[in-house]
């Protein structure tokens, strides 16, 4: 059965990473391509056919590898759990991985680390893919702190920009504020359910019965580590600074599948959210927020990866908000189409910077419509994917979200849709400002502007077939009876949801946001387009709010003075008083104590011998006297 | 002269070999030649030897006397270690007074 071969699919990039990153130097560049996209598409393959047995049978699968840790009742298995939803993330994760590869041996093609950076791109799929086989939670923890490590490594790729390395301390510190919660979960988790396996801890959770505090407690534990992972606020600052990598790995990592690990989870564990509605109102509600606060600081900025990374916090936000009102399999739905159109929107954006040179403020873009013609149509299928217009994947997987929300509260659809409709502004005013109007950089940039070479080229063109028409594996009831294959895909996993709206209410939500879509975009054609309205200039004045927002509401600054500040404030305090005066005086004091007291008795020994004699005497009779008196 | 020894109480031998042992450690303590002070730890060794003898006798136990033997074999040895050391040391500083042998000190 190819099921048991499951093992096979982190084998392959594990085996990559060694061999690009132990030989090195001495593989020749297009080698180690073939090695690390070799690698990717043998799992890619393996994936298919799990998937395809997967898509036929609806098994859930258990494919026990080694026992790992055994330590009186605590038992972790090292074995892999295969059903619809790990087959679905199996795919997005070696399918988007793969064209990414392909993408990065052109992208990365005249950089010194072209090596390094492939064993790390193979050592972070690795990692990605045991995070989401993993049949109990300590396996997704490994994976989990795995795919942290490399995205810092990934993130600080080019270490010898200061702030780029600062960016890379900064994701890597965020995601360990959310993994504590995590780890505290799983600990939660074996201690109410002596046991850590998906299977049974979702075997005994039903009998808690529902809004259980221990449930709650965990649940929100989890959801502490998924709002580090899947930046979401608090935690979202480390995403748009995460920017300073590659822009493959912005694609790979930063959108289309480690920020989506946290949604992994907490579908994976639908089981205990179902059971407390207070934590599904939480995720819910902190998924909207981030949505809308995450879309209007996108409006502001001029950097186009910026942009994008400020789009994926809002479209995380919306997974969250799908999670939080119970429509698991939309907001999985999400991912999967939301893989394909980021995936596709960052690497148009990073065939875009490299026909720039290097330059990524859209302000000094434009006009790239003529000299980039598979990049402009390609990213503008992407911008029409995201924005959510029919028949485009967005449209599906978000209309999902949106409906769902809208059974829950009228008032979170309003919110929801408030969102995308700035989605769909900001996307548009990234395109209209890079591709249309007048070339606006230097002379010498225009000079050297040219269409990517295919490596580049054919991944993004797949992913805008993908993106075209991925939404179709999911088209709502309302408009097709019995066509959403998603769902009753992942129904073994997720079960069944349903809006429980009538058909008709359904139509006219879709037909609302829309119509409503097709205003904004004509808003946005007018305003960069007819008008040829620039972005302000930096140091030119703004409206104070303007401003505010431009500054993505000075979070960074806020977060500086009330947690950086105080802390390196009480980390100084200690280290002068208590670390000098107290720690140091106690080992240093010893050690004076020691010599002194030594210097003292050295003159005990003073070279004659009748002394000693008399000691020991002396010694001896007072030894008698102890031992019998 | 075996009915003489037995005659001898136990408390005299104690009391002899006390004697002994305490001249032997008031010698090694307050007299400054090493062969006088060598001699005297020889004292001390005799007076326990005496002790184990007589113990011996008065328990009808013979394993004090083979400790004599053993004493008596070791304490050879030791009296010609020391004594070659003793030599050494008269012909390095003419002399066999401990205190001249005061240089290995802090």
């Amino acid at each position: 059965m190819v099921v048991n071969y499951v093992w096979l699919i982190p084998l392959f990039p594990l085996l990559g990473f060694l061999i690009t990153g132990l030989l090195n130097r001495k593989l020749s560049k297009g080698l180690t391509g073939i090695v690390a996209c070799g690698s990717i598409a043998a799992s890619f393959v393996v994936s298919l056919l799990i998937f395809l047995h997967e898509n036929s049978t609806h098994a859930i699968v258990n494919v026990p590898l080694f026992d790992w840790i055994t330590s009186g009742t605590f038992k972790a298995g090292f074995s892999f759990l295969v059903d619809p939803l790990s087959a679905l993330f199996l795919m997005i994760i070696t399918g988007v991985g793969f064209l990414i590869h392909v993408y990065s041996t052109g992208y990365m093609h005249d950089d010194d680390g072209f090596r390094r950076f492939f064993s790390y791109l193979n050592l972070f799929i690795f990692f990605m893919l045991l995070l989401v086989l993993g049949n109990n939670y300590l396996i997704m923890f490994v994976g989990w702190e795995g795919v942290g490590l490399c995205s810092y490594l990934l993130i600080g790729f080019w270490f010898k920009n200061t702030s780029y390395n600062n960016a890379a301390k900064k994701a890597f510190i965020m995601n360990r504020i959310g993994d504590l919660g995590f780890l505290l979960g799983i600990l939660l988790i074996f201690t109410t359910f002596g046991s850590i396996t998906y299977k049974d801890v979702f075997a005994q959770a039903s009998g808690f019965g529902a809004n259980n505090p221990t449930i709650i407690a965990i649940t929100l534990l989890l959801f502490i580590g998924a709002i580090g992972k899947s930046a979401q606020i608090p935690l979202y600052t480390w995403l748009p600074d995460a920017m300073a990598g590659p822009t493959p790995v912005s694609a790979l990592i930063h959108a289309a599948t480690m920020v989506t690990a946290g949604i992994y989870m907490i579908a994976r564990s639908n089981v205990l959210y179902s059971l407390a509605p207070v934590s599904m109102e939480v995720v819910a509600g902190i998924g909207l927020f981030t949505a809308i606060f995450g879309a209007t600081i996108g409006i502001f900025q001029n950097d186009i990866k910026k942009v994008l990374a400020y789009s994926t916090v809002s479209q995380l936000g919306y997974m969250f908000l799908g999670l939080g009102v119970g429509a698991y399999s939309g907001a999985v739905f999400h991912v999967a189409t939301h893989a394909f159109f980021k995936a596709l929107l960052f690497l148009g954006s990073g065939s875009v910077i490299h026909a720039m040179s290097g330059e990524q403020d859209i302000r000094k873009m434009g006009g790239l419509k003529k000299h980039l013609p598979i990049t402009h149509i390609t990213f503008l299928i992407g911008t029409i994917a995201i924005s959510g217009i029919p028949p485009f994947a967005g449209f599906f997987s978000k209309d999902e979200i949106l409906a769902h929300a809208f059974a829950h509260n009228n008032f979170f659809w309003i919110l929801g849709l408030v969102g995308s409709l700035m989605t769909c502004f900001y996307m548009f005013r990234l395109y209209f400002l890079t591709f249309h109007g007048k070339f606006r950089g230097t002379h010498e940039q225009e000079h050297h502007l040219h269409e990517s070479p295919s490596s580049m080229t054919i991944p993004l063109m797949v992913l805008a077939v993908l993106a075209m028409v991925g939404g179709f594996m999911g088209v709502p009831d309302a408009l097709m009876r019995n066509s959403h294959w998603l769902s009753g895909f992942l129904s073994p996993v997720l079960g069944l949801s349903f809006t429980g709206l009538s058909e008709s209410k359904e139509l006219s939500l879709m037909i609302i946001s829309v119509a409503l879509l097709v205003v904004v975009i004509g808003l946005a054609h007018v305003v960069y387009v007819k008008r040829g309205q620039l972005p302000a200039e930096e140091g030119a004045e703004i409206s104070p709010l303007q401003k505010v927002v431009y500054n993505k509401y000075y979070v960074d600054e806020i977060y500086e003075m009330l947690i950086t500040k105080p802390l390196n404030m009480i980390s100084s305090i200690f280290d002068r008083i208590i670390e000098s005066k107290f720690i140091d005086g106690i080992v240093n004091g010893v050690g004076t104590m020691v010599n002194k007291a030594s210097g003292g008795l050295r003159l005990m020994q003073t070279g004659h011998i009748g002394f000693y004699l008399f000691a020991m005497v002396l010694s001896i009779v007072l030894m008698l006297f102890v031992k019998f008196f | 002269m075996n009915n003489v020894i037995n005659g001898v109480p136990l408390n005299y031998y104690i009391l002899l070999s006390a004697i002994l042992f305490t001249i032997g450690v008031l010698g090694v303590l307050f007299r400054r030649n090493a062969i006088i002070i060598f001699m005297c730890i020889e004292l001390m060794l005799n007076a326990v030897n005496l002790l184990l003898v007589a113990f011996s006798r008065y328990l009808s136990d013979s394993s004090g006397q083979v400790f004599v033997f053993f004493i008596m074999a070791v304490a050879a040895a030791e009296v010609a270690v020391g004594l070659a050391i003793l030599t050494m040391i008269y012909r390095n500083t003419k002399s066999s007074d401990i205190d001249v042998l005061n240089k290995l000190k802090w």
